[in-house]
């Protein structure tokens, strides 16, 4: 039989990360905008929120090249082909890209990584106020290559459901 | 075999471009309204923090509130009586470093020392396991305002007058006539002078707290520190010696280390915790939880503190942030204040032209 489908846990690792990633960076851009109540909240849910995607990304990438996704069909244009990949590992990059940043960022501007519930993880930079600088603005820019990469993302997979009609969308899907 | 390639054959009719261009529209709108762009009457951090820079002019590489101050060091000792109630690994009978900062408020880091009379007080103690707190004090008991937007109102309404180089006093009394709750801060401020000295001024936290004890019990609670030093209180910083609390900590650390109590208030059943305009009557539990030793200064553009966020909501378990609307609003601004000094510092490009076009 051929493969027309992703694997179970390819499906279950791409829906649920997709809900993580869309919630983090919509949680990232209003809690930096805040200054209500809600800029505690969101920061409180954002750091544990990306160590969890960071933990997932490093078990998504090992499923990735364990298990052969279906092959994108044969009569996609190739500059579309080419989109697809450079997009996809575009993703893969940033899902462990940015938590990693993040993570960095708070130990260089010397606060402590907390995760809630006394959780606290070990400074993966040495406190300096040039490497936060560099490092908070990084992840601002990357968040928002990140978030338009996901909507090109989107927008593809609508396009794959909706006009080509062509089986993508169902692979991850399932059914 | 490849009957994957088209399943169900292309799909025809304008309505489903529609549909794709509508739906990413709308995220990247809803994107658009959560990060602010759209919503631009919004207050945000960023607004707070160019309201503080317009009225204390552009100093790079300098806090944009409090841009006047020192580093100390020094320890806080605990002694027990607060373990009752807390987790916080600080209460103890422990030893803990204190990175610290005395400050003038306002954004000016040259202003002469007797332009307020408020002084502060930020503390920054950690544990051995790298737990943290963090804390923010004013030598003034209460806040002049309960909310984010009255605080923002408060500092457009004393942006200095380009004239006199003074905050209009038909704007400021116009802002204090719309916000009673101001009412308890005049009161202290019609009698306060600016203390000559740091050493001899309590520090209040004004924002209340939650202390919550090994069984998850919590109790809000405000804390400030009390001076042991009593010599010279009540002197004042006169025009004429726009430094002279730097002068008077440099002989008083001389003479030795200068101490503080931490004194910590239990509310009562309906004491306002969400309020930091409003004092907590007489009589309240109050406990010493230790001794606040301060040792040592340093200028605070080469010491310690200077890369220090004072951010009141970094706080250990044990220590939780009240419903105080202020706390997130100094957490968000302080955070755009330390991004915005950091990227000075580094040479980040943009960083100093962006917040100067905003002047």
């Amino acid at each position: 039989m051929m493969k027309n489908v992703f694997s179970l846990p390819a499906r279950v690792l791409h829906w649920s990360m997709a809900a993580m990633i869309v919630a983090m960076l919509f949680i990232g851009v209003g809690m930096v905008a805040s200054v209500s109540g809600r800029h505690a909240t969101l920061v409180a849910i954002h750091k544990p929120l990306g160590i969890a995607v960071l933990a997932l990304a490093f078990v998504r990438v090992v499923v990735r090249l364990s298990s052969r996704p279906p092959a994108l069909p044969e009569d996609l244009p190739r500059w579309q082909k080419v989109a697809a990949l450079g997009s996809h590992l575009v993703l893969y990059v940033l899902m462990i890209a940015m938590p990693l940043i993040g993570w960095a960022m708070l130990a260089a501007g010397g606060y402590p990584v907390t995760l809630g519930g006394g959780v606290q993880l070990p400074a993966i930079v040495p406190a300096d106020p040039v490497w936060f600088a560099w490092l908070r603005h990084a992840h601002r820019w990357l968040a928002y290559a990140f978030f338009a990469t996901f909507l090109v993302h989107f927008a593809a997979a609508l396009y794959h459901a909706l006009v080509r009609r062509d089986g993508v969308m169902r692979a991850m899907v399932g059914r | 075999m490849n009957q994957f390639s088209s399943p169900d054959g292309p799909g025809r009719g304008w309505w489903r471009w529609a549909v794709i261009g509508g739906a990413v529209a709308s995220v990247a709108a809803a994107f658009g309204y959560v990060g602010g762009w759209l919503a631009p009457q919004r207050l945000t951090a960023q607004r707070i923090v160019d309201a503080l820079q317009r009225n204390g002019g552009l100093h790079p590489g300098y806090r944009r509130n409090h841009a006047k101050g020192v580093c100390v060091s020094g320890y806080f000792e605990g002694n027990g009586e607060a373990s009752n109630y807390s987790t916080a690994p600080f209460f103890r009978k422990v030893r803990t470093p204190v990175v610290g900062r005395f400050a003038l408020p306002g954004g000016n880091p040259y202003a002469p020392d007797n332009s307020v009379p408020i002084r502060s007080l930020a503390l920054k103690l950690t544990a051995p396991d790298g737990e943290q707190w963090r804390t923010g004090m004013n030598s003034m008991p209460v806040f002049p305002v309960a909310t984010p937007q009255a605080f923002y109102e408060q500092t457009v309404a004393g942006r200095p007058d380009p004239k006199t180089g003074k905050p209009d006093p038909m704007k400021v009394a116009a802002f204090f006539a719309a916000h009673p709750e101001t009412a308890a801060f005049r009161a202290w401020a019609k009698g306060a002078k600016p203390s000559s000295s740091f050493v001899t001024q309590s520090y209040y936290a004004l924002n209340a707290f939650y202390l919550v004890d090994a069984a998850g019990t919590r109790r809000a609670v405000r804390w400030r520190v009390v001076p042991e030093q009593t010599a010279g209180a009540g002197e004042v910083a006169k025009a004429g010696e726009p430094n002279v609390l730097q002068e008077d900590l440099t002989r008083r650390f001389a003479e030795g280390p200068q101490r503080w109590h931490l004194l910590i208030t239990f509310a009562a059943p309906g004491d306002p915790v969400e309020d930091a305009t409003r004092v907590w009557p007489e009589p309240r539990t109050t406990i010493d939880a230790g001794a606040l030793v301060i040792e040592r200064e340093e200028a605070q553009e080469s010491g310690a503190c200077r890369d220090v966020n004072y951010d009141p909501t970094v706080l250990p378990e044990g220590i939780r942030v009240s419903g105080d609307p202020l706390l997130a609003a100094r957490s968000a601004a302080y955070a755009d204040s330390y991004l915005r000094r950091t990227s000075e510092e580094a040479g980040v490009p943009g960083a100093v032209h962006t917040a100067t076009e905003k002047q």
